[in-house]
């Protein structure tokens, strides 16, 4: 029977040898992504910033410098216009400005839109985030990323060693990190769902770690002499036709996303193809060298042994 | 592995079953949900605000300003109390957060701070905040100066009445303008969300629930007019300059005595005017409040009365006759929709304090649909490509995993809608994601058994092997979404929350579908074909 195969049955690619080039390339990554968010920034959306989105839908194909110009004349402060999807499609994002967001959360700015644009155009979409409410967003958000990467290194711990453990925070943070600079060098908006596909790419990245780690450590209680670097390539391979298929699988559900699921959710669904190549990458060359640099005591996997055998006789 | 005692299968036949029963109330239409018979589901998955088209509101509750009135009408009950006790005294007034009296004689001064203590009450106590036996008021004597202040225990239980209070009326008004099944619920300390599926218009929603509402007839001060009074920055005594509602540069003398307060209202409804015809709201008090009301405008025949509703002017008519009947009529050049309006707020009640609002998301029906559609449709073309994908590269084995899948799928709604969470359009992206990475657990059993094929095992132990030693990484690597779905729950609301939810609901359902289901499938199809080799 034929097979679809992404991966030949036995592969021999010597992966730890690049792992210099691979963890230079990894720190210039996470270097400029801080470079990038002290001087370039987000474009955070208004869960963070504050502010109101209006989505409306036109009859005739929008003239948008016809709506820049009768928008601007209600003095609303900074008003963005963008098509959202099709021709039809506008979305008009009205910054926070500090007298009119404070205490009704941009009603007035509402108001002033729906006066201007009357019923001749449908309001698909009303989203008004007052200063206090984004405030709070950012902070939770901060703490929600922090909260699940070290939830992460500690159940990591707790399953193999710290070493581990500390593989695999760091080839989280470089994930997160990654992202977090294509949104600034492209100016993506940043908002909520953002922070959910950074959360999920976490998720997924330690999916794909742990699945390496746990062959790592498979491998070390069946060839203790064999030199680690070696070892490392022998697990990397052996994982590598899953590491490729479950990110072909994931992939493929979310280009579906990306394509189908409409206007809304794809900088969401963008984010997460972004997260899960990156996370693939990640597993091989950020977690499997931080493992090489800061060397496994063996004797550890007798103990492992012993304990994963009661596991398995009970 | 090929071993399964009847009572694993019957119990995973039952949850699949189960599964699937939960699932089909989401594919009838809703009179044929209607003639289900009660014993069986017929709850549909719960839609996200993103999806049926509808607004949420954040809403704070101003509780500061409670306090300052508060404090206002606990002066005017200190000086009763000390006149009562025939305390003479100078200075009462408010000083930040307390009420300051000096007491002049030093003899009284005992005698004042009885009459003042005997003003305090219990609060109604609160086991959790630990508040039962307190006192509402503290009294300081320094000196001839007595110091009011109210105790934090009373301001927190204040607060918190204010809140409770408030999200009644919301309640009601959101009630009274005709909706359908709303959401209203306390969030945080002093915060009341508000979901109204379907309304398409939130601005008139967000003008109802804006105004305070608090209505009451006072009388016009006479004695000068407005002009004069805001020229001369002489306001007499007792009286304050309001505007208008319908012109706000006009200014009016009304007293600062309530003749009736819009508490005593007993109902309200639009209406028109006989003669004019113009849209008017129709009122009635209760029996005190129609009393007073009937005593003052007799007391006053001839003079104008001013309508005032927050602080603002509605009209100011002329009283030709006293009101005996406990009812009467405003009138204010009312559109019929302001009529409406006026008269739902004057029904639900005025609330105890201002709200603000810190958030406002809409989503027309239009764009739900929209989504509903092209959430479908993704999660379609995504779970084929994902099928064909398996079939292509594992054979047989990929289509016992499809079978897994679709027993996934079926598993994920059948909870969402048992469990009546909400599904949101990110909540889709989360099914969808679910459905690329569900396949991984089989993805990782097929690679093991393949790579035990090919050092030489037999098939059964081949098999065996794949399924055991792939089960640790499969629930390491399951833990860990878990993780990020869980923190993600916690962090998030609304659209989000619904992505945790359905992330977290696949993670659960896809270990017991790509595990459990698929080896029960691959354990049968060895028993009956009995294979001598196998190519994975």
């Amino acid at each position: 029977m034929m097979r679809l195969k992404l991966v030949p049955d036995s592969t021999k690619i010597p992966f730890v040898r690049y792992r210099h080039l691979a963890v230079g390339l990894s720190f210039v990554v996470v270097i400029a992504a801080f470079a990038f968010m002290f001087t370039k920034g987000f474009n955070f959306g208004i869960d963070f910033k504050g502010g109101t989105v209006i989505e409306i839908a036109t009859k005739e194909p929008a003239n948008l410098t016809d709506l820049r110009s009768r928008l601007g004349k209600l003095e609303l402060g900074e008003v963005q216009l963008q098509r959202f999807g099709d021709d039809h499609n506008v979305l008009i994002r009205v910054g926070a400005s500090t007298d009119i967001t404070e205490a009704d959360a941009g009603d007035k700015i509402v108001n002033k839109v729906k006066a201007e644009l009357g019923s001749e155009v449908e309001y698909r979409r009303i989203e008004s985030v007052g200063p206090q409410v984004s405030g709070e967003l950012v902070k939770a958000a901060t703490l929600a990323v922090i909260v699940s990467v070290l939830a992460m290194f500690v159940y990591i711990w707790f399953r193999f060693e710290w070493q581990f453990g500390l593989g695999a925070v760091l080839s989280i943070v470089h994930d997160v990190m990654a992202t977090i600079l294509v949104f600034s060098v492209f100016q993506l908006e940043f908002n909520l769902t953002t922070i959910a596909a950074l959360l999920t790419i976490v998720g997924y990245s330690m999916n794909d770690t742990v699945v390496v780690f746990d062959r790592i450590r498979e491998n070390l209680r069946k060839y203790k002499k064999m030199d680690l670097g070696e070892l490392i390539d022998l697990s990397l391979n052996e994982t590598l036709s899953r590491t490729i298929m479950t990110s072909v699988t994931t992939l493929i559900a979310l280009f579906a996303l990306f394509i189908f699921g409409g206007e809304v959710i794809r900088s969401f669904t963008f984010a997460m193809i972004f997260g899960i190549l990156i996370g693939t990458y990640s597993s091989i060359y950020v977690a499997a060298p931080v493992l090489m640099a800061i060397g496994i005591t063996r004797d550890w996997s007798i103990t492992q042994l012993t304990r994963a055998k009661n596991n398995a006789g009970k | 592995m090929l071993h399964f005692e009847r009572w694993k299968i019957a119990l995973i036949a039952l949850v699949t079953l189960t599964g699937i029963l939960f699932t089909i109330p989401n594919f009838l239409n809703k009179e044929t949900l209607a003639s289900v018979p009660a014993f069986l589901p017929s709850k549909q998955v719960n839609l996200g605000l993103d999806l049926r088209g509808g607004s949420y509101l954040l809403l704070r509750v101003e509780t500061e300003g409670i306090n300052k009135d508060r404090l206002q009408s606990q002066m005017n009950d200190v000086r009763r109390a000390l006149r009562d006790a025939k305390v003479l005294y100078t200075g009462l007034g408010v000083q930040g957060d307390s009420i300051v009296v000096r007491i002049t004689k030093q003899e009284d001064i005992e005698a004042a701070e009885k009459a003042i203590e005997a003003l305090s009450t219990l609060i109604a106590g609160n086991v959790l905040t630990g508040s039962i036996g307190e006192r509402d008021i503290a009294v300081a004597v320094d000196g001839t100066q007595i110091t009011v202040t109210n105790t934090p225990a009373a301001i927190l239980a204040r607060a918190q009445s204010a809140i409770q209070q408030s999200m009644e009326i919301v309640r009601r008004r959101v009630d009274e303008m005709g909706t359908t099944e709303p959401v209203i619920q306390q969030q945080g300390l002093d915060r009341i969300l508000v979901q109204v599926p379907g309304l398409d218009d939130p601005q008139r929603l967000i003008k109802i629930l804006g105004q305070t509402a608090k209505l009451n007839f006072r009388l016009v001060d006479t004695s000068t007019t407005a002009q004069q009074a805001l020229q001369t920055r002489v306001v007499p005594a007792g009286s304050e300059v309001l505007y208008m509602t319908e012109s706000p540069d006009t200014p009016i003398l009304v007293k600062r005595r309530i003749m009736v307060g819009g508490d005593s209202l007993k109902d309200a409804q639009p209406g028109f005017d006989s003669r004019t015809g113009e849209p008017v709201v129709n009122f009635s008090f209760d029996n005190t409040g129609g009393r007073q009301f009937g005593d003052v405008t007799r007391e006053n025949v001839g003079r104008p009365f001013a309508i005032v509703l927050d602080d603002k002017v509605i009209s100011a008519p002329v009283i030709r006759e006293a009101i005996l009947g406990g009812s009467g009529q405003i009138s204010g050049n009312f559109t019929v929709q302001q009529a409406n309006d006026l008269s739902i707020l004057l029904r639900a009640g005025a609330l105890p304090a201002p709200l603000t609002i810190l958030e406002q998301r809409t989503v027309g029906a239009s764009l739900g649909a929209d989504s509903i559609r092209s959430g479908i449709i993704a999660s379609i073309i995504g779970s084929v490509a994902v099928v064909i994908f398996m079939v292509a590269s594992y054979g047989m084995f990929g289509v016992f995993a499809n079978i897994a899948l679709i027993v996934n799928v079926f598993l994920i709604l059948g909870a969402l809608s048992l469990l009546q969470a909400t599904l949101t359009l990110p909540g889709i992206a989360g099914i969808i994601l679910t459905i690329g990475t569900a396949v991984d657990a089989n993805v990782l059993i097929y690679e093991r058994i393949r790579e035990e094929l090919r050092s030489g095992k037999t098939v059964i132990a081949a098999l065996d092997a794949g399924y055991n030693r792939a089960l640790a990484p499969i629930i390491d690597a399951n833990v860990t979404h878990f993780i990020s779905a869980a923190v993600l729950f916690e962090l998030g609301s609304g659209p989000v929350r619904g992505f945790a939810v359905t992330l977290a609901i696949g993670v659960l359902t896809s270990v017991f579908t790509a595990v459990t289901v698929n080896r029960l499938i691959v354990s049968t199809w060895v028993r009956r074909a009995r294979p001598k080799s196998l190519v994975l």
